[in-house]
């Protein structure tokens, strides 16, 4: 019996010997599907609808990737995580890749071994607050009970925040944002913190979003992008660049729309050609087909699409692009060049 | 009559290590004992390869560097600033906060239950049947969730204490209870520990203690020489007015000194302030852990008062004892001897079904140093060794502990 014990031990322990030493693409490629981390329910950025089918800003990037690698937007395994559990998962091998609004650090970048591939909305630090409190600024929070997700970098923020301001909070840590919702709109916190974006969508979901205000503090910056383990390199380069395909078609003006008469022959364009495979063999220096960024891009259409799909402001939603307008609108969402 | 001589000494042959019965057990004792070393060896190597592959270094110099983060309930000395080892020190603190709390909790109840489980009383031991089924068979998990919930949905929020007609209003206008905990009147030394620092007042609060003992002694050595002189004599001494100045008088008359009020929490800006905060989290944890133990416990103190043979309460009964006192002074007693080793294993159980907390948001040390901590930092194979290692100590502690009153009170044989 012990020793049937140890022999599973050992088997369990050199498959995942195996499975780490093994290039990710090719992972992906051999298993046909992607397994892409997501959060456990954020409306509009990665949560099940209705039919129980995932949608959202950060799902729409997995499925790009799924796209791009299998040519197939709908071969994802999408796997909630938590803000504890997400790294673990990624570091693991359970997931291939992490598009979990996550915040880009240093210490994320380079300690934990991750290779965060680029940045797909800035975000910052907010917070929100019911309108009958009367509280118009974050620094009239003296002594409010805040609840906040463990295991964020909004958690080490709001220490900071409050020690700068020289101001007492009482924290009440929560494992999920659906949890923190329930807490502060049963009153057992007086005010919610996380990124201005997951406040927004939370906030959409309220029976009266009306009757609750962010504040206008914005604490912090929060670049939130999609990640991957660090040292294979050939995997982070599918994903960054997928992601930069994304932005360079907004930027080029080819949408879900008009991209299958774009793609079908060599245009006018060549930067167009060039991301779309009609020119060049960019798709072939990724690993992948000639025609990876046109799926990628046909699955949910461009990045300005997505933003405006998910959470733009016709969404109850209702965020506008700001600092995540195209570069030549003033934002910061800039793509290298397909080249 | 013959002579016997010695059987030839048989020199010793390595192929006896297998036919010979002397050997054969030994020799494969130690073929076992390679191998499983082989075995371990491979799986330590083969994770030290692995981790090594993956570019993790084991180290625990981030338990020095600044934790970041603020915990809610904290006995010690604590801030953002501090290290994340002190931020464990809070949690293994709010770890043994809860766990002392819930197993004297869940004592009482249980005893209360197991002993009334088995009342003439058909309605007294049905109710303490489905208590004990109730909250035996649902997990504990789930309790805590029901209660956490319960309270913060049935109580009102510190914001229903405002203004001129308030929906809710304090308890006796000392206490306030709210969704985010119970704020009860807190004693504070206004003369000699001047400003109420936790330090001061935790000094305060040690000589108080001491004052305590000492009394403990004093009337220890009355009762003694009571007893003395009633051996002697055979008339015991009145003790009860020379007990009572020995336990109070030393008592009320420090709190005098120090001037010991009590200060009744009011509510400023956003919560109430001043007097003691029983946060809800913990509440809702050292609830849940008592009643859920407590009805294990009930089992065990029930099974325990059984196995006491009925000819001793008969016997006890033939004596005119009233059933009350055969309980306390016949049947609990030799009960004892079986309730006391799995009543072990419950309070291990509650300190280790401690570690839950996290689900309502309890900073106890899974959550510092095995939550946040390990977040943060991304130290998950240290925190969690660390994690391991403190749950291990603290529960032989509390078995070595019980041992030695499990042996106290067992049967001497001699």
């Amino acid at each position: 019996m012990n020793k049937s014990v140890f022999f599973g031990a050992m088997t369990v322990a050199s498959l995942a010997a195996g499975a780490a030493a093994a290039g990710t693409l090719e992972d992906v490629q051999a298993r046909g599907k992607l397994n892409c981390g997501v959060t456990t329910g954020l409306v509009g950025f990665a949560a099940p609808d209705a039919n129980g089918e995932w949608q959202g800003f950060d799902v729409a990037v997995c499925r790009a990737v799924a796209a791009a690698v299998l040519g197939d937007g709908n071969a994802v395994e999408f796997v909630p995580t938590t803000g504890k559990t997400r790294f673990t998962a990624l570091a693991s091998g359970e997931i291939d890749m992490l598009a979990r609004n996550t915040t880009w650090t240093l210490s994320r970048d380079v300690d934990l071994k991750f290779d965060f591939v680029g940045v797909n909305y800035y975000d910052g630090q907010g917070f929100m607050i019911p309108k009958e409190m009367g509280v118009a600024s974050a620094k009239d929070l003296d002594g409010a009970t805040v609840c906040i997700q463990t295991g964020t970098t909004t958690e080490l923020n709001l220490a900071d925040f409050f020690r700068a301001n020289n101001i007492s909070y009482e924290p009440v840590p929560i494992e999920t944002n659906a949890e923190g919702q329930q807490q502060y709109l049963a009153g057992a916190c007086d005010v919610y913190t996380t990124d201005a974006s997951g406040l927004a969508a939370t906030r959409a979901t309220f029976e009266s979003p009306a009757e609750h205000v962010l504040l206008p503090e914005i604490v912090s910056k929060e670049p939130l992008g999609p990640l991957v383990r660090h040292g294979d390199n050939e995997w982070g380069d599918v994903v960054r660049w997928t992601l930069n395909a994304l932005i360079t078609a907004e930027e080029l003006g080819v949408t879900s729309a008009n991209i299958a008469e774009m793609s079908a022959s060599a245009g006018g364009s060549p930067e167009i050609n060039r991301l779309l495979g009609t020119e060049g063999t960019l798709g072939e220096m990724l690993g992948l087909s000639a025609s990876w960024s046109k799926d990628a891009i046909a699955v949910s259409g461009n990045y300005g699409e997505i933003f405006a799909k998910n959470i733009g402001e016709e969404t109850p939603i209702g965020l506008a692009r700001g600092l995540n307008a195209q570069w030549t609108d003033g934002g910061l969402i800039y793509s290298p060049p397909f080249r | 009559m013959t002579i016997m001589t010695d059987p030839p000494k048989e020199s010793f042959r390595l192929s006896m290590l297998l036919n010979d019965s002397r050997y054969r057990s030994l020799t494969l004792q130690v073929i076992a004992a390679i191998l499983l070393a082989l075995v371990i060896f491979y799986l330590a190597n083969n994770v030290a390869t692995n981790l090594a592959a993956l570019g993790v270094s084991i180290s625990f110099d981030f338990l020095g560097a600044p934790a970041g983060y603020d915990i809610n309930q904290r006995l010690i000395e604590y801030t953002s600033q501090s290290s994340n080892l002190q931020a464990a020190f809070v949690g293994i603190l709010n770890t043994m906060l809860v766990a002392v709390l819930a197993c004297i909790t869940a004592t009482i109840l249980g005893v209360f239950a197991g002993v009334l489980r088995l009342s003439n009383n058909w309605l007294v031991s049905k109710l303490m049947s489905i208590y004990v089924e109730i909250f035996r068979n649902i997990p504990l998990l789930i309790w805590i969730l029901v209660i956490y919930g319960v309270m913060t949905v049935v109580l009102p929020a510190p914001n229903a204490f405002r203004g001129d007609d308030p929906s809710a209003s304090m308890f006796m206008g000392i206490s306030a209870f709210t969704n985010r905990g119970v704020y009860i009147p807190g004693p504070e030394f206004s003369r000699i520990f001047g400003e109420t620092g936790i330090l001061s007042a935790g000094i305060g609060w040690l000589v108080a203690i001491a004052i305590l003992v000492g009394s403990f002694f004093g009337a220890r050595i009355v009762n003694k020489r009571a007893t003395r002189i009633q051996e002697a004599t055979g008339v015991r001494p009145a003790t009860l007015a020379t007990n009572l100045a020995i336990w109070f008088l030393p008592l009320i008359a420090f709190f005098i000194i120090t001037g010991l009020t009590f200060v009744v929490p009011v509510l400023k800006g956003f919560n109430f302030g001043g007097g003691i905060k029983i946060g809800a989290p913990l509440i809702a944890m050292w609830l849940a852990l008592s009643v859920y133990t407590g009805a294990f416990i009930a089992e065990n103190v029930r099974a325990g008062i059984q196995a006491v043979s009925k000819g001793q309460t008969e016997a006890a009964g033939a004596l005119g004892i009233r059933p009350g006192r055969i309980m306390s002074l016949i049947i609990l007693p030799q009960a004892l001897r079986v309730i006391i080793p799995p009543m072990i294993s419950n309070f291990l159980n509650i300190t280790k079904n401690s570690s839950l907390a996290i689900l309502v948001g309890y900073a106890d040390v899974t959550a510092t140093l095995g939550g946040i901590t390990l977040n943060q930092t991304g130290r998950a194979i240290e925190c969690v060794v660390l994690l391991m290692l403190f749950y291990l100590i603290i529960s032989l502690t509390i078995s070595g502990v019980a041992n030695v009153y499990n042996n106290s009170t067992k049967l001497k044989e001699r």
